[in-house]
């Protein structure tokens, strides 16, 4: 169960897989994720669907290395298994036709707005997708979401591509060409959320941002995932995990994201601890 | 209904069975075991078993039955104790109960069958549940599995699929696989047990004797399937019509804990029950880092709430190391929802109980860890609709105190994933399905139990509501290849 059936590095520490998943790939609409666990002592961790085949019966996830779950789950090889994998979890991204819709994305939320862009011209719109990244080799998925969407736009911190800049930037250039977006989807690291969701409150467009907090069963029965939305306590698992961006008390999902900071970083280091030991006894047996 | 009274194997005369000693549960020196995670109770030796059901006297009208909610034949397992047969105890339990060693670990006894044991009203009731958890724990050791002495039945060429594998859906299980239907347990988690996994610390019930009790329905040919969540990875209708289920057990349990909606309640170390429990329990973040799931080790930690699951965290937290762990708990101890056995080994392990107290507040510091509570003392007024007396604010009582780790353990709501992805299914305004007394749902050949309908409740009175919707989902079939055919 839940083979790997395709693993590539499409960056720098951002891994694609292809996973067999029969029905969760009947089943999963844009937006959605999964629970997964890399072995029979690991974490529970949600991850995007990034595309799936009912036919092949098989879902993409595409996964940073930030800690050690996920380094470890992208230390995985074809042929290899997860241990656990459920889904798919979370309402579906509801999507109409707006008009003109700007999927922005930054690292590995590009993977995680691939399915609603698909989703958002298919009902129609135009769209138009902004991918920020720090420089030019952590741009992921570039190339997939040019074939779905309108136009793609890109920014780096370090001009090495497209703007010189952040989204936002590049949002406000789009602005001032006279596009007037109907429907922002915001997905990336926390930060680039809360500074879109800030700048089109001020607009008035309607923007939807996923929300990443820390899970652990991903059903509804714990409340790890809580966050505040409209000043409503939410469950991010089952009540989302998308929520308009310009309610969302970003400030207190980014203390609680930093909740296990200690206790990740001594779980990271013990892992590499691990891997180097394995490194230095295959590097032993193979002199031998 | 009336019942042959059982053979008896007791020698004693009733006035001297009722001179000997209620036996005492052998237990982990408490200072110890307030430091590890192995069981508390250790188990009655088989000598004392035998001694402690020579104190039942045989009742013609056996009350104690009364008070199990799945009619254990508790005077006919207790007389094959004193004969020394404890396998053929264990399997009179087994007619009834599927799960005695869950049962007679977790079971509020002293409210059931215990509190109405005739023996009780003089003296010290006959331990029927340490007695139940012998036998159990003895089969188990001996290697005897039900599912070797059972005849497999015919076919019957229907299948039913068990959604949550709870006891509800784990007592349902072991019924309909018995009528040879094909049984399909699906869970949403990566293990089986519902609260018996996730919730229930393993001080208090290891989790090897679940595993077992699985393994036996699996050797018995129930099907588990986990990973599976039905709503999202199939709907009910789909498990129905293109699966070929002819009918369905939900056996949801309870969801979405609740909070008291105070402020500060979403800083960091803030914790609802479910989570910490299911973060040191399922996920094993008491052997951290050796297991991945992090978990807070607090110093001063509060657990608001006085239920068995606010005693389950709080003698958790201190197993983590806590210096001081307290409950607060908003009426006095009588009123207390938790068992007495888990109070009782709760102040042994050094817990400390701030009765009539209601936190009003939450205090952080920068990084949002939370760092004090802010508190109100109460009194008692009059009773409310539960009968009991309800707390009041003390005027100008408000006080603040230092703590590192909050766990609310106010309850739960009901899991939504079915209301929203099966309207068919009807809820109550709470969230809870309706099901009739047969378990029957709104929708055919559907039937529900357990805390999903009830609302929070116990294991055994979710094991017969499992039982209940066995045999109606069993008639319900019969009647189905009948039109069929
Ligand atoms: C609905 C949802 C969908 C997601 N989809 C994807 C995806 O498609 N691809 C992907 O790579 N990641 C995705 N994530 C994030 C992913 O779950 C986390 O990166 C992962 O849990 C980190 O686990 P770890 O043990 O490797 O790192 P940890 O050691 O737990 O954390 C490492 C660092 O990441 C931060 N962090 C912890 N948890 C999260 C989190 N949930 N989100 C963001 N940062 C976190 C911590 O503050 C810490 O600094 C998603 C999260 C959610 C909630
Ligand atoms: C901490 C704690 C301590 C307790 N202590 C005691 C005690 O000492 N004695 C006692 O008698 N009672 C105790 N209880 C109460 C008792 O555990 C519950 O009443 C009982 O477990 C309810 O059983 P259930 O089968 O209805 O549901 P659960 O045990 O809740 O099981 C439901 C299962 O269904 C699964 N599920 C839910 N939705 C889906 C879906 N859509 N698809 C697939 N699977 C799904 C869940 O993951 C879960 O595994 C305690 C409860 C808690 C929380
Ligand atoms: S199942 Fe519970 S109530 Fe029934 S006899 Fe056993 S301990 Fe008593
Ligand atoms: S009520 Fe008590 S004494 Fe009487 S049969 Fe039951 S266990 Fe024995
Ligand atoms: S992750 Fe547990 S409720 Fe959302």
């Amino acid at each position: 169960m839940y083979k790997i059936l395709k693993a590539e590095f499409i960056a720098p520490n951002v891994k694609s897989f292809i996973i067999e998943a029969p029905h969760i790939a009947k089943k999963r609409q844009a937006g959605q994720f999964v629970m997964l666990r890399v072995h029979d002592k690991g974490e529970r961790i949600p991850i995007t669907i990034a595309d799936s085949s009912p036919e092949e019966g098989w879902i993409n996830i595409i996964v940073q290395g930030l800690g050690k779950t996920s380094a470890h789950l992208n230390t995985l090889e074809v042929g290899d298994h997860l241990q656990d994998l459920v889904g798919p979890l979370g309402l579906p991204t509801h999507i109409e036709n707006w008009g003109t819709l700007v999927c922005i994305s930054g690292g590995v939320g590009t993977a995680e707005s691939l399915p609603i862009a698909a989703a958002g011209k298919a009902a129609g719109n135009r769209v138009i997708s902004i991918i920020g990244a720090r420089n030019k080799d952590l741009i992921i998925a570039e190339e997939q979401m040019a074939e779905v969407v309108d136009e793609v736009r890109i920014s780096t911190d370090d001009g090495s591509a497209g703007r010189h800049g952040l989204v936002t930037d590049v949002l406000k250039d789009l602005m001032d060409e006279g596009v007037i977006p109907d429907m922002i989807v915001a997905i990336g690291p926390l930060p680039m959320m809360a500074a879109v969701s800030d700048q089109t409150k001020e607009m008035g467009i309607p923007t939807m941002v996923s929300l990443n907090a820390i899970m652990v069963d991903g059903t509804g029965m714990c409340g790890a995932c809580r966050a505040t939305v409209g000043g409503k306590t939410v469950f991010v698992c089952v009540d989302g995990p998308e929520f308009d961006g310009h309610q969302v008390d970003f400030k207190e999902l980014g203390m609680r994201q930093k909740m296990y900071k200690k206790q990740e970083a001594e779980s990271h280091k013990c892992f590499l601890e691990q891997q180097m030991k394995k490194v230095k006894a295959e590097e032993a047996a193979k002199r031998v | 209904m009336k019942r042959e009274k059982p053979q008896s194997f007791n020698t004693i005369p009733i006035k001297e069975r009722l001179t000997i000693p209620r036996q005492e549960m052998p237990e982990q020196d408490a200072l110890l075991r307030s430091t590890n995670f192995l069981e508390v109770n250790l188990g009655l030796t088989p000598e004392q078993a035998v001694v402690e059901a020579q104190r039942c006297i045989e009742c013609k009208n056996p009350t104690c039955m009364d008070g199990c909610p799945v009619d254990i034949k508790i005077p006919d397992f207790i007389q094959l104790i004193c004969k020394k047969d404890f396998l053929g105890a264990a399997e009179k339990i087994k007619e009834d109960n599927s799960l005695p060693a869950v049962c007679g670990r977790v079971c509020p006894q002293e409210t059931q069958c215990e509190e109405v044991c005739v023996v009780g009203k003089r003296f010290k009731p006959v331990a029927i549940g340490h007695l139940e958890r012998f036998v159990a724990d003895y089969a188990m050791a001996h290697g005897n599995d039900s599912s070797k002495s059972i005849q497999k039945p015919e076919p019957s060429g229907q299948k039913v699929a068990i959604v949550g594998s709870g006891p509800a859906g784990l007592a349902a299980a072991s019924d309909l696989i018995k009528e040879g239907h094909e049984v399909t347990v699906f869970e949403a988690l990566h293990e089986f047990g519902g609260v018996l996994v996730y919730g229930i610390p393993e001080f208090r019930l290891p989790k090897a004797i679940l595993r077992e009790e699985v393994a036996n329905l699996e050797n018995m040919g129930v099907k588990f399937i986990k990973n599976f969540i039905v709503g999202r990875t199939m709907t009910i209708q789909e498990l129905m019509a293109d699966e070929g289920y002819d009918a369905v057990f939900l056996g949801l349990g309870a969801g979405l804990p609740r909070f008291m909606n105070i402020p500060g309640e979403n800083l960091n170390g803030v914790y609802s029950a479910n989570e910490f429990l299911t973060r040191s329990n399922l996920m094993r973040g008491y052997e951290f880092p050796e297991w991945d799931t992090p978990l807070y080790r607090a110093k001063h930690a509060i657990i608001v709430g006085g239920g068995n699951t606010a005693m389950d965290a709080v003698r958790t937290a201190k197993r983590l190391g806590a210096d001081e762990a307290t409950i607060i708990y908003r009426r006095s101890e009588i009123e207390m929802p938790a068992r007495n056995e888990e109070i009782h080994h709760a102040k042994e392990e050094g817990v400390v109980f701030m009765n009539l107290v209601n936190p009003i507040e939450f205090i952080g510091d920068e990084q949002g860890n939370v760092v004090a509570a802010t508190c109100l003392k109460m009194e008692l007024g009059e009773p409310d609709e539960s009968g009991r007396r309800r707390p009041i604010p003390m005027e100008g009582s408000e006080f603040t105190m230092d703590v590192d780790m909050v766990v609310i353990a106010v309850g739960n709501g009901s899991n939504p994933l079915i209301a929203q992805t099966t309207p068919e299914i009807k809820t109550n305004k709470w969230g809870n399905i309706v099901a009739d007394e047969d378990g029957l749902t709104s929708m055919e050949g559907v039937y529900a139990g357990g805390d999903i309908v009830s609302g929070g409740a116990t294991v055994i009175l979710a094991m017969g509501a499992g039982r209940k919707s066995a045999a109606a989902i069993n008639k319900y079939l019969k009647v189905k290849v009948g039109s069929v055919a």
